[in-house]
């Protein structure tokens, strides 16, 4: 069995035997949200604590039913109402879920490393939801089982990733999964987004949109990250969406097979056209479907993972 | 290391004569066969099913539709162990309303029976169930009890019984292993 870890807080440190035991748990347990009972008792009696230390809608809400559909009870416990707004610091306020009986903490937090840190100061089992511009395991995951779905494989395949790679922890843990996997990664944006030092991770970086969509299989498009951005990056978002938004007329100029991804929420117009958002090469729905079916999986497998036999990590 | 006694049970003949014996009870014992449809415990049960449902298929001259169950969700010992591999569930038939007959290649505690019988009222509420299974080697945890058994085998908690098939790369035969 190729999964004996207690916590999922990266991708770097994971296999590509790990990754490849995630997807394929997911396959399963995306044929359980087809069912007429979408229910299984995997996780019955367990507590899970989504601790959203950083705003978020989609990915809390895709672990919360997640969590639901394997039978856990599930908190939702975000910053604005919590006592870190008093003064409380992370490890008491996770200490305290953890006297509740929390199971599995469920972490999002601006602060690149906090999961790590939970991880190493509690008993509970640990997941990253996305930690500042570090990494967003479960995204690229979902993101790389969508790959696999579409195309049959991942090694060999040509991956872009177009947008703010700079602050994205989406592009980070993308890149590990997919050249971990054996894909060809290439990242493109303006050069203020799109540091060269990111080569030392085994991509090909480009400021030509053209030539770094011409021949790709895959386009996953990452949105401006306005929140994260200290200073203004590039000129204005008329002009980004003129140089690097996929539009009509660049799509034109992609392989007619090319598969476009978003991990959300898009700006049409921006990174994207809407049509093209809505049109048959996107499969952005499909993705947050396919979302679900991940982070039950890494549930599934955390909570397998607390044997006493196995190492944890 | 300690040394392994391996002892062959049954070999590819006995393997077939005993599932062509289930075949010809499951026949007898449920006349209005259009009911009945076969589901195969992963992994072991599902290529014994299909056999079954091959052989049946040709007493009673119709396709008996097999499909196969992956009961790891409905595990009741899942935080005791590393997590298990997920194998797919395929189940193409609607089980409300049918016989379904469980098959499984080793009865033993009865706790992966049980966990099937949850996992399978998932997709319907089948009007019956009954349990086929190659080899029954004793000691139930739980009150269960298999309709159909290709052999009964008494053995030693600390032994295994393994069961490999032509299937899966091997050749039909099933062991009894003392460790």
């Amino acid at each position: 069995m190729s999964w004996n870890r207690k916590h999922l807080l990266d991708i770097e440190s994971l296999s590509a035997e790990e990754i490849t035991t995630v997807l394929d748990t997911a396959t399963a347990f995306k044929a359980v949200g087809q069912r007429a009972i979408k229910k299984v008792p995997a996780l019955r009696g367990k507590t899970v604590v989504n601790l959203f230390i950083e705003p978020s809608t989609r990915t809390r809400i895709s672990f919360e039913l997640a969590a639901l559909r394997l039978t856990a009870d599930v908190i939702n416990f975000t910053a604005e109402a919590s006592s870190l707004k008093k003064g409380e610091t992370l490890k008491d306020t996770a200490r305290n879920l953890e006297a509740l009986n929390a199971d599995i903490i469920i972490i999002r937090h601006r602060a690149a490393g906090a999961p790590h840190f939970l991880a190493r100061v509690l008993n509970a089992s640990v997941i990253n939801a996305g930690d500042g511009a570090h990494e967003h395991p479960t995204q690229a995951l979902l993101d790389a089982f969508t790959i696999r779905e579409k195309k049959g494989r991942i090694a060999g395949l040509k991956v872009t990733i177009l947008g703010d790679i700079l602050y994205s922890r989406v592009a980070r843990s993308n890149i590990w999964t997919l050249t971990k996997l054996g894909a060809k990664v290439t990242l493109c944006g303006p050069s203020t987004l799109v540091p060269k030092v990111f080569e030392r991770m085994g991509c090909r970086v480009t400021y030509n949109v053209e030539e770094a969509i011409v021949d790709a299989d895959i386009i996953n498009l990452l949105r401006i990250q306005h929140e994260r951005q200290r200073q203004t990056m590039f000129p204005s978002i008329g002009e980004y969406a003129s140089l690097f938004g996929v539009t009509k007329d660049r799509l034109k100029r992609t392989r007619p097979d090319v598969v476009i991804m978003h991990p959300g929420p898009i700006n049409r117009g921006v990174e994207i056209d809407s049509d093209i958002a809505d049109g048959d090469r996107s499969v952005i729905l499909e993705q947050v479907t396919n979302g679900l079916a991940v982070r039950m999986a890494s549930l599934f497998l955390i909570n397998g993972g607390q044997g006493p036999a196995e190492v944890n990590s | 290391m300690s040394p392994e006694a391996q002892v062959q049970i049954l070999d590819a003949p006995a393997i077939h004569r005993a599932l062509q014996r289930i075949a010809h009870e499951i026949a007898e014992r449920n006349e209005n066969n259009a009911e009945v449809v076969l589901v195969g415990v992963q992994r072991g049960g599902v290529h014994l099913a299909h056999r079954l449902g091959d052989t049946l298929s040709q007493i009673w001259g119709r396709t008996v539709p097999v499909g196969r169950l992956d009961i790891n969700m409905h595990r009741d010992d899942i935080h005791q162990q590393l997590a298990p591999r997920v194998h797919p569930t395929s189940i193409p038939f609607d089980v409300t309303g049918r016989t379904v007959i469980l098959v499984d290649d080793v009865l033993f505690s009865g706790r992966t029976t049980r966990a099937a019988l949850d996992a399978l009222n998932d997709f319907g509420r089948p009007k019956r169930v009954q349990l086929a299974v190659l080899i029954d080697r004793g000691h139930r945890e739980l009150p269960i009890k298999a309709d159909f058994v290709g052999k009964n085998v008494p053995t030693a908690l600390a032994e295994r019984v393994n069961l490999t098939l032509k299937e899966d790369g091997g050749e039909d035969k099933v062991c009894l292993i003392k460790e």
